[in-house]
Formats: C-alpha cells, structure tokens, sequence
C-alpha cells in the first residue's frame, strides 16, 4: 500500500477537464487525504491540450508530482504529451479504442469507452463520472465522495440527472473491475484523518481572503491571467462587507485608482500579472513618493511581452525589486504556501499603512493557480495596524497647528491625516516636497527629505526568511514563492538519502535580509539557488547584498513549475562538484 | 465643529501662482474658488485631483486637500479617492495634453463610469509645461517645435466624444469669462455622476495663435442661444459641430443614475471607516465554501 497517488486526467480545452480534476482533488481532500492540484492549459478557450495533476497523500503536499501514477486520457495527445513522466507500472485509463502508447516501458494501456458509455446513459459529459468510476475501481477509493458530489451538483436538476449520473460512474467502476480489477498497487493507505480544519483552496483566492480579513475595501485591477481569480473572488464577496471591485480600463488607471483609494483613507489594492506590473511602474514611483501606501500583488507568469501567458515563471523579481525610476522606499514580501498566500496579504496592508510605501507581494501562477490543501486560517493571527494615521479627535488635538504632512521623524515616518479632516489641509505631490508638501527644487530638502523617505524601512517587521532544517548544512536550497514546495520535498529525499539538507525559503525580498541569509548559508556545504527564470535573477540579488560569488542555480524557464525530483538531481550534480573540487 | 463661513478666499491656499502673467489657468483658479464659495462647501470637503502640467498646478494654489498625481492620471486618482470617501467633493483637473494625450483612456472610461466627480480640463491647445510642443487639441497645422511644418494630425474633440460616449453633463468655459465660468462650474460640481467642463484657457506664451482675441472673436455663447436644447444629445452634437467646437456654455446635462447606485452593497460611507478585521464569523462562512 502506498502513501502517495498521483493522478492526472488529460483532454481538449473546454471539455471540462478542470472540473474534473477539481471533482477528484475534493474527494480526496474529504477522505482526510492531503492534496496538491496543478493546471496545466493554454491560452486558448477551445481546444488544445489541457491537464490537472492531482497529488493525493497522507502528509501535506506543496509541489506537482515527479511522475503521474494513473492518466485519465480524453485523446491521443493527451497521452502523448504526458507519457513522458509516467513510470513502469503506471496505468492509462484511454477513451474509446486506437490509443497508442509510444514505447513499451511497462505502462498499462486500459482502453474504456468513457464517452460512449456516458452517451449510452443519456449525455456524453458524464464520461468524467465515468472516469471517476474506474478511477475508484483501480485505486480502491471509496465512492462515496462522489455520489455525494453527484447529489450536491445536480440535485437542483432533478432525481433523473443524479441517477443517470450515479449510473455513469458505476459503469465505470464496472467495466474496470470486469477487466483490469482492483490494482493493488495503487491501493491507498486510509488517511487515518478527518478533513476538520483542512481547506482546499487556491492561492488566488486565499490572497483575496486575506486582503478582505485584513480590511480591504477596494480593488481596481484589469483582467489578466493568473491573477484575475484575485479579482473575481473579491468581486463577488466585497458587497457583503461594503467593499468595491473597479475593472480599470488599463493597470496603469487600477494602480492610481489604488493609490487615491488609499489616499482618502481606504485599504486599497490591485493584482495583476507581469504584463500590468510593467505599465504600474509610474505610478509605484508615485505612491513612494507621496508616501502614499498601496498593495500590489504580482502573480508572475512566463514573460517577457505577453510571453506564455498561461505557464508559470518568477522572471518578474528584477522588476520587483528595482521597477520605477528613481529611488523610493518599498518592501516585497513572497508567500510560497497557500496558506501562506492569506496571511501573507493580510499583513501587506499593515506594512503599507505602517511605511507609507508601496508593498508588492510577489506570488506566481504556481502559487495563485494551484488548489491545494492549506489549514484553516485562523483570523485571530491577522491584526489591524494602520501605523501612524492620526484620527480621533485627541490624536489630531496633539498636533493641530504644527502638523506637517511629511515631518522629518528618527524612524522616517511621518504621521498622516485624512483627507476631509478639518484643520489639516495639506497637499500631497508627486513632484518633490518640503515637509509640509509644498513642491520645491531646494537641494538641501531634497536630498533631506529623499532619505528620510528611504530611512522608513530600515527596520521592517517581517520575516526575512523561513529556514527548514538544522543549519550551518551539507546542503542549502534557496528559494522563494512555489519553488519551496518543491525544494522542501526535495530536501526530505536529500536527507533521507544522507544529505544534510536545509531549505531557505525568502519570505521578504526586499528589504533584503542579507544578514539572515548570510547567517543562513555560513558554513554550508554547497548552495543551490532554485528560481523560475532564465537568468538567475535572485542568485543575481542575492550576490549583489551578500557578496561572493555566484552561486549554483538551477534554473527553469519552460513553463512548467520546477519539480521536486528536478531539484534532487540537480542538488546532487552540485554536491557532487563541489566534493569533486576538493578532491582536486 | 459649526462650518465656518466661506468666501472666494477661504481656497486663496499659502502658495502665490506661478503661472505666466496672463495665463488662462488665472481665471480657472478664481471662478473654482468662487464657486466653491458659491457652493457653501468648507475648504477641507474638497479634494482637488490634478495632473501634470501648467493646469496641474492648480492643486498647489487651491486650498483644499491636494493630491497632485503624475502626467495623465487625475482621473483615474480622484476615481479612488472619491469611491474610498464619498464624503469629499473631488474635482479632477489637469491640460489637455494630460487629459486628452496620455491620459485619454482614463477620459473615456471615466465618462462611462459615471462616478459622481467633477473633471476640469484647461485646454490651451498646447503643451505649456514642457514648452510650447504640439497637444491633441492643437489645430491641423499648428507650428511648434515638435511640428515645425505644422501638424499632420487633426485635433480631437472632446466635447463631441463626450457626447457620443455618453457623459451626463458636458460644458465649455471660458476663462475670461468669469461668471459664465463660475456658474457653469457649480453646476458641474452639483451635477450627479461625472461632469466635464472643459474650459478654454489660453497660453499666452506658447500659443500665439489661439489668443483670448482669437476664441472672443469666435466663440459661440451657448447660454444664450435659445435654439440650444442642452437636453437633447443629438442637437447638442449638432450644434458642437455647427460651430466648430467653439463654444460656450452648458453643451449637454441631464442626470442619470450614477456609478454607485449600480455596485451592490456599497455603503456610500468613507472607507478608513471600514478598516477593521473582519469578523471571525465572516471569514468562517467564506472558508466554508472550500470545507
Ligand atoms: C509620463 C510623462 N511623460 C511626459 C511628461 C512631460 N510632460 C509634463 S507636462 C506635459 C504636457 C503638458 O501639457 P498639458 O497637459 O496640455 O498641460 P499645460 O501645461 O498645457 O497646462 C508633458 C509632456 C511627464 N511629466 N510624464
Ligand atoms: S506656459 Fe502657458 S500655460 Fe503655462 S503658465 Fe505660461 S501661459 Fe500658462
Ligand atoms: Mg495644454
């Protein structure tokens, strides 16, 4: 019996293989089963190739599956394009007849009629209850998730929907006992485990929870793939707590419709993807300057220009870091779990409102898109600090006469009044300042009031880094964003295989932690730099606050999220080179 | 706190204007502030959103809570800033490079967005700040420094696409015509839902062909035209085109329903009032969904 399944079913865009994926992901998820589901598709609606990867286990899962144990195949290309990542003993459950396996290599090709099967029983869609079904008779997994899915689903359709439904996916589970029986091999061990205080959620989603918990009110984005499920989903749940969603006609128009938000005193963000976060570089110049705060999350996706617009890539961190002209404070913090995604957020605006800068959260299409298993989020953890906002009536009391929007302060920060506050008129401008907001060209403000601004995050209150494992370390991988899934299972192989391995995950890009990290790494063994780009844009800047050489990366820029198996393989070649140096 | 009472002063902000002498944006500034008195509104329930350029100053020199914003980007700013605080009286403001040029898309969605906010433009037909180039409004042929030859390029206009766009109050002012000027503008600023008022201002130093002679020769006062029916959308277009754009007055006005009445659960309160976490019980119903 094993601990781990992976699954994936294939087919054409549009035929509802998502769905499908999703139906079986929260099936396992409601058997106590820890979860990780990735989309693979393409930026088109009809047609082309489309798969979901479920990853099914009996301990927490953040990264896609080295290899696909069972593939639901709708087509040939389906297994064509996935044959390469299923190994000896893996099973293609194929629609119909004719399929091809490309090579002998000890997969199984199961032939069932998925489509006529469904279409026998009255409509072809339910040749995914079908699938179900012989996914359950192969694996042994208990029905019952999914006939109460069928009731949930299409119980408002009436009684003769769900039978011919229940009847799909019983013929299903039939044809495959009558010819390939139960496989034993992939016989799941029970979880053992209730899903109480488990979700399955995508990051996206988590995000736009986090910002609605953490007070956010606003939303002005343009659509963009993968970060429009951040906008849908605060699009349908800000009416219930008074907050508004703007479809900007441009990123530029949603960063400086955030901005004024914020302005007048809302917690306001956009989200968008590379693409939209080059046309907000301006206006981030804006809101450092008028120190006026804002959220932007990046779910980077595979650039450059429009790129690949439905794969994933961290090539946005440049960008991130030093995007805008000028100098301006800023801070970037990267959630690399789900979970992380939600508290991540919700702080973002804490540190907004707390510097008076913009604060990017740097997420992926890894990250964003991914349904997962993730705790619950415990709201008691998310505060609400809006720093130094003076309101109420003895706060402005204090500084009424002398108040300066931009006063010098030891930290940076100055104290800041709303807008519609009476006696504390001031204008804020993106054109340099004096203290009090007036514009000017005097050199000596100027240069005064530039590093006052850039003083502000001297000190941040958010972790630098997340270190997994005992350091100094034979091996450190050093990651952020999605990537850690990954690097941390990959971690758990090398140690299992002997390898002192411990993982970095950076949590804040900038400012940079440059003194954790390099606590981090003293002493280890060899460094592995682990990022979707094609430059090694974080070995880049991690070089260029720490110092030394280049280090070791491995670096992945096809699309597809980088894999745990493909961070063993390559931690390996670079022990192995780094011992292979000291031989010499 | 009782509203102190307001004059044309109480918007006299610390700072003395910088414009050249003669400068249209002069008389913008001066009919805003009269109106604003007009209007009964405190210095400090108004929110003055401008871009850059000559015009975009006018946040420096009007006093009201102030946010001077990049190079095309008022509206898009006094979007935000009127949605997160309703409370506030946002006028938008900037030239016609900046509104027309670089900022033109945020032009047309403002329009059909209607939000409750009131957007001046002070059109010069020139680029004043960076010294006198070429501006979507400059006529066919206008010589600058970036057309030499005069320009290839046909002017826009905006008051006829603000009228094809939709826009529920649409108006041109003159600024040496002080108290159509004012009147025109308390009437943008009470119109509900998005107003232009576009408002000829005349550089005196870069533009040496469309002088205040020049538009007083030739434009039309609206007001007084009892053919004009500024009810009426088609005939308005008409009439815009009739005379070339050169007019003055109220081109169009009538209220409809406004950006907010179409978004559910909005509240029509300020935001910052809103920042608390949310509750415990909100957040359990909104896992649920993904139990
Ligand atoms: C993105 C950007 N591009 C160019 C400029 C330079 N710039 C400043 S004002 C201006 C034109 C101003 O013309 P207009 O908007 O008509 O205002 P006016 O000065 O005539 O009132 C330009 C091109 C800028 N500030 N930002
Ligand atoms: S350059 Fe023209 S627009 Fe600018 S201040 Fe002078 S007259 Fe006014
Ligand atoms: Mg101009």
């Amino acid at each position: 019996m094993r601990t781990e399944l992976v699954w994936k079913v294939g087919g054409q865009q549009g035929e509802g293989i998502d769905s499908t994926g999703i139906v079986f992901l929260n099936a396992c998820h409601s058997l106590g089963y820890y979860t990780f589901g990735y989309r693979h598709f393409m930026s088109r609606i009809k047609g082309g190739h489309t798969n979901y990867q479920v990853r099914v286990a009996t301990r927490p899962v953040y990264a896609v599956g080295d290899q696909t144990d069972i593939l639901i195949a709708f087509d040939q290309e389906s297994i064509d394009y996935n044959f390469w990542e299923l190994p000896a003993g893996a099973f293609v459950i194929a629609d119909g007849f004719g399929a091809k396996l490309p090579e002998e290599r000890g997969v199984t090709l199961a032939e069932v009629p998925l489509t006529k099967i469904a279409s026998d029983l009255g409509n072809s869609l339910m040749k995914n209850m079908v699938a179900m079904g012989a996914t359950c008779e192969l694996t042994g997994l208990p029905v019952e998730p999914f006939e109460m899915f069928i009731e949930r689903q299409f119980g408002r359709k009436g009684q003769e929907v769900v039978k011919a439904n229940l009847e799909a996916l019983d013929a299903g589970r039939k044809y495959v006992r009558e010819r390939w029986g139960h496989q034993a091999h992939f016989k799941l061990v029970d979880s053992g485990m209730k899903p109480d205080g488990r979700l399955v959620i995508e990051g996206d989603y988590a995000a736009g929870m986090g910002a609605l918990t953490a007070g956010c009110r606003f939303l002005a984005a343009y659509p963009i793939t993968p970060a429009s499920m951040i906008m849908e989903y605060l699009a349908v749940h800000f009416p219930k707590v008074g907050g508004v969603v703007i479809q900007a006609e441009d990123e530029i128009a949603a960063l400086c419709m955030a901005i004024g938000a914020n302005w007048a005193g809302a917690r306001a963000m956009t989200s968008t993807s590379g693409p939209g976060f080059s046309l907000m570089q301006e206006a981030i110049g804006l809101s450092g300057l008028t120190e006026t705060p804002v959220v932007i999350v990046d779910v980077q996706r595979a650039g450059p220009a429009t790129g690949l617009p439905t794969k994933h890539e961290q090539g946005d961190l440049n960008e991130i870091i030093y995007g805008s002209h000028g100098d301006i404070p800023r801070i970037v913090i990267a959630p690399g779990t789900i979970e992380e995604c939600f508290y991540a957020m919700a702080e973002a605006f804490n540190l907004a409102d707390k510097h008076q800068c913009p604060v990017i959260v740097a997420m992926d299409l890894y990250l964003g898109m991914s349904r997962g298993t993730a705790n619950e989020f415990d709201v008691s953890r998310v505060r609400v600090d809006r720093g130094a906002l003076l309101s109420g009536p003895d706060a402005l009391a204090k500084v009424r006469g002398q108040f300066e929007r931009f006063a010098d302060t030891p930290s940076g920060i100055s104290p800041r009044v709303l807008p519609g506050t009476p006696g504390f008129i001031h204008l804020t401008t993106g054109d340099e300042h004096t203290w009090n907001g007036r514009i000017t060209e005097d050199t000596k403000i100027r240069k005064a009031i530039m590093d006052k601004r850039l003083r502000k995050i001297d000190e941040v209150d958010y972790p630098g880094l997340s270190v997994r494992g005992d350091v100094p370390a034979d091996l450190v991988l050093v990651g952020f964003g999605a990537t850690t899934g990954s690097l941390w299972e990959a971690a758990d192989r090398l140690n299992a295989g002997g390898t002192r391995t411990a993982v970095v995950q950076l949590t804040r890009l900038w400012p940079f932690p440059a003194e954790e990290l390099t606590a981090a790494l003293d002493g280890a063994g060899s460094v592995l730099v682990v990022e979707s780009n094609a430059t090694g844009q974080l070995a880049h800047l991690i070089r260029s606050r720490i110092g030394g050489d280049l280090l070791p990366t491995l670096l992945k820029y096809d699309g597809d999220p980088i894999r745990p198996g493909e961070v063993e393989m390559r931690a390996k070649e670079v022990i192995a080179d780094v011992s292979g140096a000291r031989i010499a | 706190m009782s509203a102190a009472l307001v004059s044309p002063k109480s918007f006299v902000s610390e700072e003395r204007p910088t414009w050249c002498p003669g400068c249209g944006d002069y008389g913008v500034l001066q009919a805003l502030q009269r109106a604003a008195a007009q209007l009964g509104l405190q210095p400090h329930e108004i929110a003055v959103v401008s871009g850059i350029g000559c015009s975009g100053k006018i946040s420096s020199y009007f006093n009201a809570y102030g946010l001077h914003v990049l190079h095309g980007r008022s509206l898009p700013c006094a979007i935000g800033v009127k949605m997160a605080n309703p409370n506030l009286t946002v006028i938008a403001a900037g030239g016609d490079g900046d509104g027309f040029g670089i900022g033109g898309n945020h032009f047309l969605n403002a329009i059909r967005r209607n939000i409750n906010i009131t957007y001046i433009v002070m059109d010069n037909q020139v680029y004043g700040l960076t010294k006198g180039q070429t501006s979507p409004t400059s006529a066919h042929g206008f010589k600058s420094t970036t057309s030499p030859a005069g320009s290839a390029e046909n002017p826009m206009h905006p008051l006829r696409l603000a009228l094809a766009n939709g826009a529920g109050f649409i108006a041109q002012g003159f600024s040496a015509e002080r108290s159509q000027l004012v009147d025109l503008m308390v009437r943008a600023i009470q119109h509900k839902g998005f107003s232009l008022l576009n408002t000829i201002s005349p550089c005196v130093t870069f533009n040496k062909v469309n002088t205040y002679d020049w538009y007083r020769e030739r434009l039309h006062n609206l007001d007084e035209d009892g053919s004009h029916n500024p009810a009426d959308r088609a005939s308005a277009f008409a009439k815009v085109m009739e005379h070339g754009d050169l007019v003055r007055g109220l081109v169009y006005a009538e209220e409809g329903p406004s950006y907010d009445e179409f978004i559910p659960g909005y509240t029509g309160g300020s935001m910052a009032d809103m920042v608390k976490r949310a509750d415990a019980a909100l957040v359990d119903k909104l896992m649920a969904e993904y139990r």
